[in-house]
C-alpha cells in the first residue's frame, strides 16, 4: 500500500483509553493547566460534573493508545520523521470524564498532494465512542508528509 | 465569563518558554510518543537542528484560553491549522476574539477566531471554535 487516493474509504480500528484521574492530572501538568476543574474532583463536582472532565484536545490521544501508533503509517510507506500535523478539528457531542473508556476508529476521508507531490496530505475522520457506545467526539485529522531529502532510513 | 458580542477579545494567555521537560511530560500525558519531539538524535537524523514542540501542545494551550472563558460543556467545536513549527524555548501567546454570534437550531452560538503567536510574531496556529452562549 502507498499513500495515495486508493486509501480513501479505508477503515482501521483505533485505540482504547480508560481515562484515569491521574492521566488527566498529568495532562494538566504538561499543559500548564492550573484550573482545579481539571485536577480536583471536588472542584469539578461543584461545577456540576460527575468527575474530572476530559479537556478539549485530550481526545487526540485515544487514537494513539495502541502498541505502535505509527505502524499504519509505515505500512503505507510513510517515514514517521517526515510527518507534520496540518490541521486538527474536534466536534463535541457529549462530555467525557475520568472513568470513561474511550475507543477510536478511523476512516480515510481524503488524500491529496501539493507542490507537485512534495507535500502529501492524509485526512482521516475519527469518531470516539464511550463505553456505552455513544459517540462523544468526532475528530478530523490532517497529517502532512513532507519529502525527506538526503535522509537515511 | 466574558460578555459575548462580535469583536469581544478574550484575555490573552501568555505561556512561559517551552522546555524540553514540558515536551517529555506532554509526550507521556498526550500519548504522542513520536521521538521527533523528545529525542535529539531522531530530530537530527531527519535533517533538523533540534526537536520541536508538538502542535497538539499549542492546541492544548489554546484550549485553556477557551475553558478560561467558557464552561467546557459549552464548547461545540474547535479546529486549528498548524501554520508553523514551535521551537524549543518558544513563547506562545494565545489570543481569541468573537467573530459572530448567531442562533443555530435554537441555541445562541458564538464563533471565535483563535491564534497562537510566538514572541517574534510567527503565527503557529490559526483556528476557530464555536461555543454556546447565554
Amino acid at each position: 500500500m502507498a499513500l495515495d487516493s486508493s486509501l480513501i474509504g479505508q477503515v482501521r480500528p483505533g485505540g482504547t483509553l480508560l481515562v484515569t484521574r491521574s492521566r488527566l492530572r498529568l495532562f494538566a501538568k504538561a499543559t500548564g493547566q492550573t484550573d482545579p476543574l481539571f485536577t480536583d474532583v471536588e472542584a469539578a463536582r461543584k461545577k456540576g460534573h460527575p468527575d474530572l472532565p476530559v479537556p478539549p484536545t485530550f481526545y487526540f490521544g485515544v487514537d494513539l493508545e495502541m502498541p505502535d501508533a505509527l505502524g499504519y503509517l509505515r505500512e503505507i510507506g510513510v517515514d514517521p520523521r517526515a510527518l507534520l500535523h496540518g490541521e486538527q478539528e474536534f466536534t463535541y457531542h457529549q462530555m467525557a470524564y475520568a472513568g470513561d473508556e474511550l475507543t477510536s476508529s478511523s476512516v480515510v476521508a481524503d488524500v491529496f498532494e501539493k507542490k507537485g507531490g512534495a507535500l502529501k496530505f492524509l485526512v482521516t475522520e475519527v469518531p470516539i465512542v464511550n463505553q456505552h457506545g455513544t459517540t462523544v467526539v468526532t475528530m478530523r485529522n490532517t497529517l502532512v508528509v513532507r519529502e525527506l531529502a538526503g535522509v537515511k532510513a | 465569563m466574558v460578555v459575548v458580542t462580535p469583536g469581544t477579545a478574550l484575555e490573552d494567555l501568555v505561556i512561559p518558554p517551552i522546555s524540553r521537560t514540558t515536551l517529555a511530560l506532554f509526550a507521556g500525558a498526550s500519548g504522542d510518543h513520536h521521538p521527533i519531539h523528545i529525542d535529539l538524535d531522531v530530530a537530527k537524523s531527519a535533517g533538523l537542528d533540534d526537536v520541536f514542540a508538538h502542535g497538539m501542545l499549542s492546541m492544548a494551550y489554546l484550549a485553556r484560553l477557551l475553558t478560561n472563558a467558557f464552561p467546557i460543556e459549552k464548547i461545540r467545536s474547535y479546529k486549528v491549522r498548524f501554520a508553523a513549527i514551535t521551537p524549543v524555548h518558544g513563547r506562545p501567546t494565545c489570543t481569541g476574539r468573537v467573530r459572530e454570534v448567531q442562533d443555530v437550531g435554537g441555541e445562541r452560538q458564538a464563533t471565535l477566531d483563535l491564534t497562537v503567536t510566538l514572541a517574534d510574531g510567527t503565527v503557529t496556529l490559526a483556528g476557530e471554535a464555536v461555543v454556546a452562549v447565554d
